[in-house]
């Protein structure tokens, strides 16, 4: 399936060295918005000039690829073992390429092959949908950004953050803090309220396929949204941490069932260099269109 | 905007301050979690190769190549809080001027600075092309086959390379002072 690897190739590449246009432009409002002569104005300039360059020598906007990331919703008869054979090919082809880093490392033994393929590397999501289009996802995750990612289980006494909305902006606003510029901000968040442990940060990550401009169907999670995004730039953290009114260029929150015992916050946190691109496959694996 | 050259002397290092904005060019070293543990541990730099009056660059690159001849495709930091265990103790043994990384580093780093005379230099996270950009040379590359090639210790010879100066040799810390101010602007908002 050399049409497939080849798509798949081209798909990693563009995800890696390109900016979506949704993301590209809340960085630019948030530079026009930073006060110049700052060094978060600094920040930003060299965050734009960074994203230009990497557009126009098509090499990875920030050197940690991260984890390797696929959503893919197919029809049902589509063959899935035959997508995540060609995809860890293309991977390993994208790797030597230059569009990812050797970034799959053995967790026992410390070793890095070189191919970026492995045990649980890349991950693969896939959703079954009535629909005979092939849409597939893909985000590249930095290390920096995943690691201030955050689980809470509530209630939290000392955050005083009780098993509702309240408590779960408590438990938001204080990852936000605890990350400062750890993550490389200005981030995008994405949440779940409620699921398990494992699902809840899954769903968390769906959330960062969603279009920044885009706004909750759900009023009361669009109202949270809205708050954590204001509240958190008002917090002085900027990006990179250097202070500024840019800290988060998104929130998306979305809450699933959860049993009577647990109340889960699950809080991934995406980096400014957000790479996240989607195509739909034709039915012999060529590229139709881009989604973002 | 401030040029720092190489040699990188301690008079150099504790003219910064905090909040400046500087332009390096010399050599300069990355290193990151497995160099760090490695050193940290009693390890020794190959020889030929000394951390004194150097500066340390926490990256993982992404390089192609290889046998002498190597291209830098991708050089942002990483993040530098994982190397606080080992960082103090290495400033120390082996005589650093100067840390490159992102999100700062904690008080036993801090201290390390201020006594040793060296400074915490902050690159903007995933700016990897603008910074690969300032890698003029790739000199060398140390411990490759032992801890893979972004964990590996790569020698760069480096032209106006940016960075902010968020830790400094005085005591001072941008990112001390920003957890302060906005835990104290959340708490307002809670």
């Amino acid at each position: 399936m050399t049409v497939l690897k080849d798509s798949l190739i081209e798909f990693i590449r563009r995800t890696s060295v390109e900016i979506p246009d949704d993301v590209q432009r809340v960085l630019l409002r948030s530079l026009e918005s930073e006060k110049k002569g700052t060094i978060a104005s600094s920040a930003l300039h060299i965050i734009q000039k960074n994203i230009e360059m990497a557009k126009s020598k098509s090499q990875p906007i920030c050197q940690d690829t991260g984890s390797v990331l696929f959503f893919v919703e197919v029809p049902k008869d589509y063959d899935q073992i035959l997508f995540e054979e060609t995809a860890r090919e293309a991977v390993t082809e994208a790797t030597k390429l230059g569009y990812l880093r050797q970034n799959s490392v053995n967790s026992i033994t410390g070793k890095n092959d070189g191919t970026n393929v492995g045990p649980g590397s890349p991950t693969f999501h896939f959703h079954q949908h009535r629909s005979p289009d092939v849409q597939a996802r893909l985000v590249l995750k930095g290390g920096g950004c995943e690691n201030v990612g955050a689980q809470y289980s509530l209630p939290i006494e000392k955050l005083k953050a009780n098993r509702d909305l309240d408590g779960s902006r408590k438990a938001i606003l204080d990852a936000v803090l605890q990350a400062q510029g750890k993550g490389c901000g200005p981030g995008v968040l994405g949440v779940c309220i409620g699921g398990d442990r494992a699902t809840g940060y899954a769903f968390s990550k769906e959330q960062l396929l969603r279009k920044l401009d885009d706004r909750n169907s759900d009023p009361d999670l669009d109202k949270l949204e809205q708050d954590i995004l204001k509240t958190s730039n008002e917090l002085g953290i900027g990006p990179m941490g250097f202070g500024g009114g840019t800290t988060l260029l998104g929130v998306k929150i979305c809450a699933r069932n959860r049993v009577p015992a647990s109340y889960f916050v699950s809080i991934s946190y995406m980096c400014w260099a957000f790479r996240r691109q989607g195509i739909t496959l034709s039915s012999k694996g060529q590229i139709e269109n881009w989604l973002y | 905007m401030i040029h720092l050259t190489a040699p990188f002397t301690e008079d150099k290092i504790r003219a910064l301050k905090v909040g400046d904005e500087v332009l390096i060019s010399g050599v300069i070293f990355t290193g990151r979690d497995a160099a760090h543990k490695y050193l940290h541990d009693g390890g020794k730099l190959p020889a030929g190769v000394s951390f004194k009056d150097a500066i340390i660059y926490h990256c993982g690159p992404v390089v192609l190549g290889g046998n002498g001849k190597w291209k830098v495709v991708a050089a942002g930091p990483t993040t530098s809080a994982r190397e606080e265990p080992y960082q103090g103790r290495i400033i120390k043994d082996f005589g650093l001027r100067g840390i490159i990384g992102k999100g700062g580093m904690g008080e036993r780093t801090l201290a390390a600075c201020k006594q040793n005379g060296c400074v915490y230099l902050h690159a903007i996270g995933g700016a990897a092309q603008v910074l690969a950009e300032c890698i003029k040379e790739v000199r060398n590359v140390y411990f490759e086959k032992e801890f893979g090639s972004p964990e590996a210790i790569w020698e760069f010879a480096v032209e106006d390379f940016p960075v902010v100066v968020t830790m400094d040799s005085h005591g001072n810390s941008l990112h001390k002072d920003i957890l302060e101010k906005s835990t104290a602007a959340l708490a307002q908002r809670i």
